[in-house]
């Protein structure tokens, strides 16, 4: 896992999702069944991430994406993948 | 049907938040000091605005009232809804339950609905493009949301609608919840209107459609009756009602603020904004109110005018009231409490409703405040500067809106 992307998603879920507690944010958190997101905050996080690191997320990908730890790979790969 | 059928109405919980207080207590301790709500806009920079001042609420803290992550996900006009309702609630001593939830509903009207979301969000759809707009706008903007949220965060499941007359809203919402409890649709609605449109468009708007004064000085601007009146000062905030079907009240052993006996509604057909000269729209909108109520011309001791500041409205308020009343208007109150908060536009039925029944229930009516040269034209007592002891057995609210709605409701002393 990709120590960085990681800490700049952890900060956007808290921020998205108004959590406070830093230590529910785990790569295995599920996003509807551990971060309380119903399908437009999940809407709503794809885009502050595809903001955050200036990607773009398919909704087929977006789909798939129902944990941090997901999300994290996804993102790490692209990034990698441009840079 | 005839009243001896329908089921009498009173009111058990009152809830506001406005410019000049932020809970019943501090709304109707600002009404009865005269508090001046007006001030600067400090939303956004007002600078090349022809009006640069509006009531805006202060220190309104929506997680007193909603979770975060829930405050985050509504437009002001909800939050103010949401957070007065649940106030009035409190005040009303009503605990929504499996029981009773079914029987309990909500009417909420506003004038425009979520204006900030969706100025907002424009801004991103040109500068970002369509794929970056919020999931949230749709729900947060659309005007039916106050109500669909005030029914997710109280539990209430029966009847619930939003009217949508502009500045006739609120008190469009106060009488169709009524119809709805007289008619035994309903035993408890949670009513009332709301609005937050103190936002760069709409006040640009406002004035270019020449409604607003653009004196800018907040002592000066919102002078109901004045002759130097030159239009409104608007405001924004909730004012919320809970009208109960008496039996079900007496039962609770609730308290009861006041009774409400009639609701009166018609049209000018005449303009969009302009209403029509002589008032014969807002003269048998008090006409019908009354009838409803069983009540004569003599019967009124307290109007609560819509009294909006502006040129035309003030004289031909004045016209139908005396119309409406004829020699009484000469020996009633009178007041515009828009002197205070400003124009709530579909929020003022509701906080006005508020004030109405709490004069009815305090023997104290509110002033208007800025009056200093009437115009000729308005000469009724419109309790000028200060609030008065006076027995209100009888009162009416007025509230007109564009499109020329004309709505009049009618409170009585619970006996």
């Amino acid at each position: 896992m990709n120590q960085d992307v990681f800490e700049k998603v952890k900060k956007i879920v808290m921020e998205q999702l108004e959590i406070d507690d830093e230590g529910k944010i785990t790569p295995e958190a599920s996003f509807a069944n551990d971060l309380n997101a119903d399908s437009l905050d999940t809407v709503e996080l794809v885009m502050a991430l595809e903001e955050e690191f200036d990607i773009e997320i398919p909704d087929e990908v977006a789909e798939q994406i129902d944990t941090v730890g997901k999300a994290v790979d996804h993102i790490s790969d692209k990034v990698a993948a441009s840079a | 049907m005839t009243n001896l059928q329908r089921n009498r109405v009173v009111i058990t919980g009152l809830g506001a938040i406005t410019p000049i207080g932020n809970t019943l207590a501090e709304y109707w301790e600002g009404l009865m000091m005269g508090r001046n709500g007006i001030g600067e806009i400090t939303f956004f920079d007002a600078s090349k605005h022809a009006c640069r001042i509006a009531g805006e609420v202060k220190g309104f803290d929506p997680h007193q009232y909603l979770e975060r992550k829930e405050a985050k996900r509504m437009d002001r006009f909800s939050q103010f809804a949401v957070s007065a309702s649940k106030q009035a609630l409190a005040d009303a001593k009503l605990v929504i339950d499996e029981l009773n939830a079914e029987r309990v509903g909500v009417l909420i009207g506003t004038g425009v609905g979520g204006l900030k979301v969706m100025e907002d969000q424009q801004e991103i759809y040109l500068s970002k493009g369509p794929s970056r707009c919020s999931p949230f706008m749709i729900p947060m903007m659309i005007a039916n949301m106050a109500a669909g949220l005030t029914a997710i965060h109280t539990g209430a499941k029966g009847p619930n609608s939003c009217t949508v007359t502009a500045c006739a809203a609120g008190s469009n919402a106060i009488g169709d919840a009524f119809r709805l409890v007289q008619n035994g649709y309903a035993k408890v609605m949670i009513c009332g209107g709301t609005e937050a449109a103190v936002t760069p468009l709409s006040v640009a708007g406002f004035a270019s459609a020449k409604a607003l004064s653009t004196r800018n000085d907040p002592e000066l601007a919102c002078r109901p009756f004045d002759k130097d009146r030159d239009g409104f000062v608007m405001g924004e905030g909730a004012g919320i009602l809970i009208l109960e079907e008496l039996e079900h009240a007496l039962a609770r052993g609730a308290k009861i603020y006041g009774e409400m006996v009639g609701y009166g509604m018609t049209c000018d057909a005449y303009h969009i904004t302009s209403p029509v000269p002589g008032g014969q729209g807002a003269t048998r909108a008090m006409e019908l109110a009354l009838a409803d109520g069983g009540l004569k011309p003599e019967d009124v001791d307290y109007v609560n005018a819509h009294g909006t500041s502006t040129p035309a409205n003030d004289v031909t308020e004045t016209h139908a009231i005396k119309k409406a009343l004829g020699e009484r208007a000469k020996q009633i109150v009178v007041s515009s409490t828009k002197s205070m908060t400003g124009h709530l536009l579909g929020g003022s039925g509701g906080i006005e409703a508020v004030a109405t029944v709490m004069a009815i229930a305090e023997d104290r009516v509110p002033p208007t405040i800025h009056l200093e040269n009437p115009d000729p034209e308005c000469d009724l007592d419109y309790v000028p500067g200060e609030s008065r002891a006076v027995p209100v057995n009888v009162a009416l609210s007025n509230s007109f809106g564009f499109g020329g709605h004309n709505v009049t409701l009618a409170f009585k002393k619970y006996l």
